[in-house]
């Protein structure tokens, strides 16, 4: 059993899980490698922001700041709101992450959209330490990420095919873990409240501005239901 | 380097400290020992799939419904990789078969 909850064994179990991350980040960081590169910016650059702040969308806007023009109050707020959806994925996850101890920190640094998303796609598999396979998941995808800007800043340009389209990848994983939820029952009112909130806000605020709206949206939709059904039958709290 | 190296770091710096701010959020009103409200527990058990649905709709967010190509590309794609995973249940099948219809899609078909 020693050997089963090893570091090796959750890296082993853990990897397959990644791929598609693994096809996503490479090239999503390649592009922004290509992009920083194209500011003046060399593959250390592009490294170094990978591996401290590793958030993709972040980090694509993060690219505009590196100009004159923009005050570091700006870098604050915009980077705020880009990321404010972050402020809730933990909420999932208070309970989860007490078994990574030590790790805690660098799970909390990591949760970036794709790993959040796998969490809820993988059961650790018998026989391995839930905290170290949480953990070879989350290493596993910054250091994909890690690779894909440092080879975009170093050959971007000369990727031998063409590659448009493949971060459909990441698209193709939200959906799978869509289906998933979608096939437990319980899960499908909170899917879809997520989804058309989404798609109205942006109607409504646009397609840059709509996530904030959304969020508050399901803050409020879902809490608000509960308390409805609650009312209604008894309390399904396991 | 279109700013100077030391403001460069700072501004690495300081969208590394907001980022890391916001997933830490939760942790920080909620510390492992003090008792999490029964409200927020449901609420957090509740957020996934609502995050996810929203997450699908941010990826296909780009799509053009009214004109050309219709956001045909993705929604052809985003059904198959649907329906091959209500029927299959296998996660690399699914990605991997709607990411290369994708990119043939859009490298050949829509162009």
């Amino acid at each position: 059993m020693k050997e089963q909850n090893s570091y090796r064994a959750a890296y082993r179990a853990a990897f397959p899980h990644t791929l598609p991350v693994l096809t996503g980040y490479l090239f999503i960081g390649i592009a922004f490698g290509v992009m920083f590169a194209d500011k003046g910016y060399n593959f250390i650059w592009a490294g170094v922001m990978s591996l401290l702040v590793y958030a993709g969308s972040g980090q694509y806007l993060a690219v505009n700041f590196f100009d004159p023009s923009v005050s570091l109050a700006q870098v604050l707020f915009m980077t705020v709101m880009v990321n404010i959806r972050h402020v809730f994925y933990g909420l999932s996850l208070l309970d989860r992450f007490q078994v990574c101890k030590k790790k805690k920190p660098y799970m909390i640094f990591s949760l970036t959209d794709e790993t959040y998303s796998l969490y809820f796609l993988t059961k650790t598999p018998p026989g391995v330490d839930e905290g170290k396979f949480l953990f070879a998941i989350a290493s596993l995808d910054q250091l994909y990420w890690i690779a894909g800007s440092v080879i975009g800043a170093v050959a971007g340009s000369v990727i031998p095919f063409n590659s448009e389209g493949i971060d459909f990848a990441m698209t193709a994983l939200f959906i799978v873990i869509f289906v998933e939820q979608w096939l437990d029952k319980k899960n499908r009112f909170a899917a879809a409240c997520g989804a058309v909130m989404s798609v109205i806000c942006i109607l409504i605020f646009g397609r840059e501005n709509f996530i904030l709206p959304a969020m508050l949206c399901v803050l409020v939709i879902l809490p608000a239901r509960r308390k409805l059904k609650s009312g209604k039958e008894e309390e399904g709290d396991d | 380097m279109p700013v100077s190296f030391s403001r460069s770091v700072i501004i690495i710096v300081l969208v590394a400290a907001v980022t890391f701010a916001t997933r830490l959020a939760p942790f920080a009103l909620f510390p492992s020992g003090k008792k999490v409200p029964k409200a927020v527990k449901a609420l957090g058990k509740m957020l996934p799939p609502a995050v996810i649905g929203m997450l699908v709709i941010y990826c296909l967010k780009g799509i053009t419904p009214l004109s050309y190509p219709y956001g045909l590309p993705e929604i052809i794609s985003a059904a198959v990789v649907a329906a091959l995973h209500i029927f299959k249940r296998n996660n690399l099948l699914s990605i991997g078969t709607g990411t290369v219809l994708y990119m043939i899609l859009v490298q050949y078909v829509f162009v």
